[in-house]
């Protein structure tokens, strides 16, 4: 019920908002497409693929993964710290845990509408790109995942210009450094090691090998399942915080 | 049976003691104000009422079970019109009252039922399809106490619920309390309209810096004070300030007049905000 409840709300805000945040959506991976495809152009050839090939699955995780984190996490602060009305949440008789389901499925769907607009992007581009149901799969997870800790960081600060440290120290250093532009073999083993933790690059390497050779890592699905559930545990547990 | 018990309740921000040591009993069909100056820490104990934050020492039981953000019994009896808007500003007024609903779990038939009920009687009906940023602050209120009322509770938490509302829309949000209290809801309610909790309350608590130091029914602090009072302008170290003066009957009063040599007064029943006034400045001196 709970998570109808948000689902119905935030269907609302987006039908709302559809054209402004589908063109705001489309704005980045554009640049990226711009500026990586035409930019660097179409004939370089890395792990055996077209660079648009290599890069198109990394956009798709990056954008997943930003899209998410912050749908969800500008939302909850706006409600939280803005208008209040999250203490509306807090004092109605709601399951934390099924409120905080509702509000990341919704932030992972912002984050799933944005990578089918890539996806769309790239046909206009030319660019056939080869997606699955394991491909779809690992979108969602990505992008449930970044919901739920978008979802527990905006809850665990109290005031809005904390936010932006999530943003500096997390965010864009993953979006730097998880494979998303480049090909990892070529990283020190330290470094490779410390950035095979992390979750985008199992998002991001997954669907490149689904991209180009029809085949992934199978524990990559599991390592997504395991932040998922540690990270929505974490914004239910944020949820049950004092606010102040 | 009181409904509502506080038991030695302290509530501490860091260092800063916000509730000090309350205890309070209310029983079930009280309309209790809770008055004091700002700061005084009114919010905090409602805040702590309704589950929002947890005592720092000291228990509250509500219906004989200790509240707590997790004891949703309760909170499914519970109405709260918070003193800062809490609405969902993108939502239309009939979309936040769905909203509101759906979450206290109640079906569309009988919401419809009660939506329209409520945007009635709030006066919001040519609104219902507003975006609530559209709003002006007084419509804003109005929609909240709609959406406190939802569910129907029975015990009822307002906090400076008319503040910014016009006198219209006052004296027509006192009617909805009025029918609250002879129905037999347990308010509790600040306000710094003294006047409007003269007309509602059947008990006052006077908070100041986090203590209660007054507790009685609005008669009994009148009558502790002086049923009568004169007020006057006066000269005081060369300001012309208004004073005032209590007496327990009339004839004192008026027997009080020849002495006052000066240019205006005026003989009339000492109301709660005279209460107020004198306890709080004596307080602050
Ligand atoms: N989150 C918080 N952190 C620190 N101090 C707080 C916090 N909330 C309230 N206080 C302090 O606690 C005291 C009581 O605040 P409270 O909001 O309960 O006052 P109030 O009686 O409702 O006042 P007002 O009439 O202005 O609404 C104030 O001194 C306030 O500064
Ligand atoms: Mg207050």
């Amino acid at each position: 019920m709970e998570i109808t409840t948000v689902l119905w709300r935030e269907f609302i805000f987006f039908k709302r908002r559809f054209f402004k945040i589908t063109a705001s959506a489309l704005i980045n991976p554009l640049l990226y497409l711009i500026a990586f495809g035409w930019g660097l152009g179409r004939d370089i050839q890395i792990e055996g693929a077209t660079y648009m090939h290599f890069v198109i699955p990394g956009i798709i995780a990056l954008t997943t993964m930003n899209t998410s984190f912050s749908a969800i996490s500008t939302r909850i602060n706006i409600s939280k710290i803005h208008e209040k009305s999250f203490e509306f949440y807090l004092t109605s008789p709601v399951n934390m845990y099924l409120l905080t389901m509702g509000h990341v499925i919704a932030g992972a769907l912002r984050g799933m509408y944005a990578a089918f607009l890539i996806l769309i992007i790239s046909c206009v581009f030319g660019i056939h790109i080869r997606i699955n149901l394991a491909f779809i799969l690992i979108c969602f997870l990505n992008s449930f995942l970044f919901a739920a800790f978008g979802y527990g960081a905006a809850l665990s600060i109290d005031s809005h210009y904390d936010m932006s440290r999530f943003t500096v120290y997390i965010m864009t250093p993953m979006s730097f450094l998880c494979g998303t532009f480049f090909s990892l073999d070529s990283l020190p083993f330290w470094a490779k090691t410390f950035i095979n933790i992390l979750p985008l690059t199992h998002a991001s390497v997954s669907l490149r090998n689904i991209v180009i050779n029809g085949q992934f890592n199978h524990t990559s699905i599991i390592i997504l399942l395991i932040y998922s559930i540690a990270f929505y545990f974490f914004g239910a547990a944020m949820s049950y915080r004092e606010m102040k | 049976m009181d409904l509502i018990e506080i038991v030695n309740v302290t509530k501490k921000f860091d260092n800063f003691t916000a509730v000090n040591n309350v205890n309070l009993k209310i029983k079930k069909g009280e309309f209790l104000g809770l008055l004091g100056p700002n700061g005084a820490g009114k919010t905090t104990i409602i805040k702590m009422l309704t589950g929002l934050l947890k005592p720092t020492e000291g228990e509250i039981y509500i219906d004989g079970r200790k509240m707590s953000r997790n004891n949703v019994e309760i909170k499914k009896r519970i109405g709260i019109v918070p003193q800062y808007t809490n609405l969902d500003k993108e939502l239309t007024v009939y979309e936040n009252l769905v909203f509101a609903a759906k979450l206290f779990r109640i079906n569309k038939k009988q919401y419809s039922i009660k939506i329209k009920e409520l945007l009635e009687f709030m006066e919001l009906e040519e609104y219902k399809n507003r975006q609530v940023f559209k709003l002006s602050g007084g419509m804003q209120r109005r929609l909240m106490i709609a959406k406190a009322l939802i569910n129907e509770p029975d015990i009822i938490f307002l906090d400076e619920p008319t503040n910014g509302v016009d006198l219209n829309g006052r004296r027509r949000i006192w009617d909805i309390f009025k029918v609250m209290k002879t129905v037999g809801k347990t308010v509790i309610m600040t306000t710094h309209y003294i006047e409007e909790a003269d007309y509602l309350c059947s008990m006052v608590c006077l908070i100041n810096e986090g203590k209660i130091f007054k507790n009685d029914t609005p008669d009994n602090l009148k009558r502790e004070q002086g049923r009568y009072t004169i007020e006057y302008f006066d000269n005081q170290n060369g300001q012309m300030v208004t004073k005032y003066r209590h007496f327990k009957s009339k004839e004192e009063a008026l027997n009080h007049v020849p002495k006052i040599k000066n240019f205006h007064y005026t003989v009339r029943e000492t109301t709660l905000e005279d209460v107020f006034y004198n306890l709080t400045s004596r307080k602050v001196v």
